[in-house]
């Protein structure tokens, strides 16, 4: 079991839908986000390219921030999420700091919160709560295990790419392009 | 040409630009980790060379320094934590990888160690203070027995010290000025140094002055070696270590590191301390308290240039 996810850059508009649906179920204090859309324009007039995409944390193979956390606060389960147990978080910052996608911000009540991948969700056998609403239908969620699983299929036949790869994290959202 | 723009989520002052998390407090920490560990390093060396009567300040008087500085070091840490009621997790487990676990159970054994090595010359330090229980004085007497034992343990424990207030930074591959390996060495030469400039203050005797100020000498050379070292590899180093490098030569950083740390921090009193070797009648206290302040800038300079950088995609 290898959770991952995969967002196709060509079909996203970037209407923010999947982080008000973050910040809806997972209760996000306002002011903060688990994910969040960028808007690259790529090249120089008239040849310019703009991809928008819906970024968070990556779930990383290699993941720095569960590395450098003291207390083992930060932790990886078997199917490749990353969570951060909050009574055991001590609010030092060390996994902020480490992580190249800055997903991972300190929580109004003191702990470090991010991205679970909707880990409760996934126990219920839902999908993640920004890939169930997105109305384009660009984001896919998945076990990259199987290699019949729409993810895996698609990461076979189409082109893609990860974010900050040269970080050497091994990061698990891939992105179409 | 590439522009990104955040269109929702991260254009909101919690999270972006701002993901700056580190303030004052951990720069004040390093640098008074460091210089404990310089200071406790000293004691330990010259007690187990057997020099301890030679040398006073290093091992009595600037003894005095370490367990305040730990102390108050400890105090900004436990400060800028923001979840800190539950500050103990860290003694709940012993996590290899992680600098900072490394760095909280060293502190752990190594400030009660601070503390009873005043305790164990107390009463040289304070005669006319004397201690009202007798089982104290038994205390006192037991633990300067075990001098030796405790500057054999404080050798390796304040070098473990001194490095690891480099390596916490080193170890997080997203801030590309932090990464790289020579930072551990880096802080624990500039700890020493700070170290070596606490005893120039506090010796009496010119002997005592003269010996730290040619320890403290050759403490600034390597460390100018070491930091010319560090700015060589970025140079050598990737698009995002040269991005790094350039907040320290020609960027917003330039007039602090240069100088700050490296002109009035180490080259201007490298020379006042040579010309002060040399005969000439220079009070030691200025070269010594710019190596103080030059190790203070350092760590504000590096724990603040550190966070700006990041890997862009």
């Amino acid at each position: 079991m290898r959770y991952a996810m995969v967002i196709d850059t060509l079909k996203c508009v970037g209407c923010s839908d999947c982080v008000v649906a973050c910040q809806t179920e997972n209760d996000v204090p306002i002011g903060y986000c688990r994910d969040w859309i960028t808007e690259t324009v790529n090249g120089a007039y008239p040849n310019i390219e703009l991809e928008l995409k819906s970024e968070r944390c990556n779930h990383c193979d290699n993941a720095p921030c569960v590395r450098c956390c003291p207390t083992g606060a930060s932790h990886q389960l078997d199917n490749g999420i990353v969570l951060v147990t909050g009574n055991e978080c001590i609010g030092c910052g060390a996994c902020i700091e480490s992580c190249p996608y800055d997903a991972r911000f300190q929580h109004p009540d003191g702990y470090v919160d991010k991205c679970t991948f909707c880990h409760h969700r996934l126990e219920k056998g839902q999908l993640p709560a920004c890939v169930s609403v997105c109305p384009t239908k660009c984001m896919y969620f998945g076990d990259l295990d199987n290699p019949n699983s729409e993810v895996s299929q698609l990461l076979k036949n189409r082109k893609h790419k990860t974010l900050a790869p040269e970080a050497g994290t091994k990061p698990q959202v891939y992105y179409l392009i | 040409m590439q522009e990104e723009l955040f269109t929702s989520g991260r254009n909101i002052p919690n999270i972006d630009p701002s993901l700056e998390i580190w303030h004052w407090p951990i720069s004040v920490y390093l640098f008074l980790g460091g210089l404990a560990a310089g200071l406790l390093f000293f004691a330990g060396l010259i007690t187990v060379l057997g020099k301890d009567k030679e040398y006073p300040a290093s091992v009595k008087f600037a003894s005095i320094v370490s367990p305040i500085a730990l102390t108050l070091g400890l105090l900004a840490l436990f400060y800028d934590l923001t979840h800190k009621l539950y500050f103990w997790r860290l003694y709940t487990t012993i996590r290899i990888e992680s600098p900072m676990s490394w760095g909280a159970w060293v502190l752990l054994i190594i400030t009660p160690i601070s503390f009873l090595w005043v305790m164990s010359y107390y009463s040289e330090l304070f005669p006319k203070w004397k201690l009202k229980f007798e089982f104290l004085n038994t205390f006192e007497k037991f633990l300067q027995k075990n001098r030796r034992n405790m500057a054999l343990a404080l050798i390796p424990l304040s070098i473990i010290l001194g490095i690891y207030t480099g390596i916490l930074l080193s170890a997080f591959n997203a801030r590309p000025l932090w990464n790289n390996a020579i930072l551990g060495p880096l802080f624990l030469v500039s700890g020493l140094s700070t170290g070596a400039a606490t005893i120039i203050l506090l010796a009496k005797t010119a002997k005592e002055k003269h010996l730290f100020g040619k320890i403290d000498l050759i403490l600034i050379v390597i460390e100018l070696g070491l930091i010319v070292h560090m700015l060589m590899g970025m140079y050598a180093g990737s698009e995002v270590q040269l991005e790094a490098m350039q907040l320290l030569v020609g960027g917003e950083f330039t007039l602090m590191f240069f100088g700050f740390v490296i002109i009035l921090g180490l080259i201007v009193p490298a020379i006042l301390e040579l010309t002060e070797l040399i005969g000439y009648k220079i009070p030691v206290a200025i070269p010594a308290l710019l190596v103080l302040i030059g190790g203070l800038v350092f760590r504000f300079v590096m724990v603040e240039a550190g966070q700006i950088t990041r890997y862009l995609y």
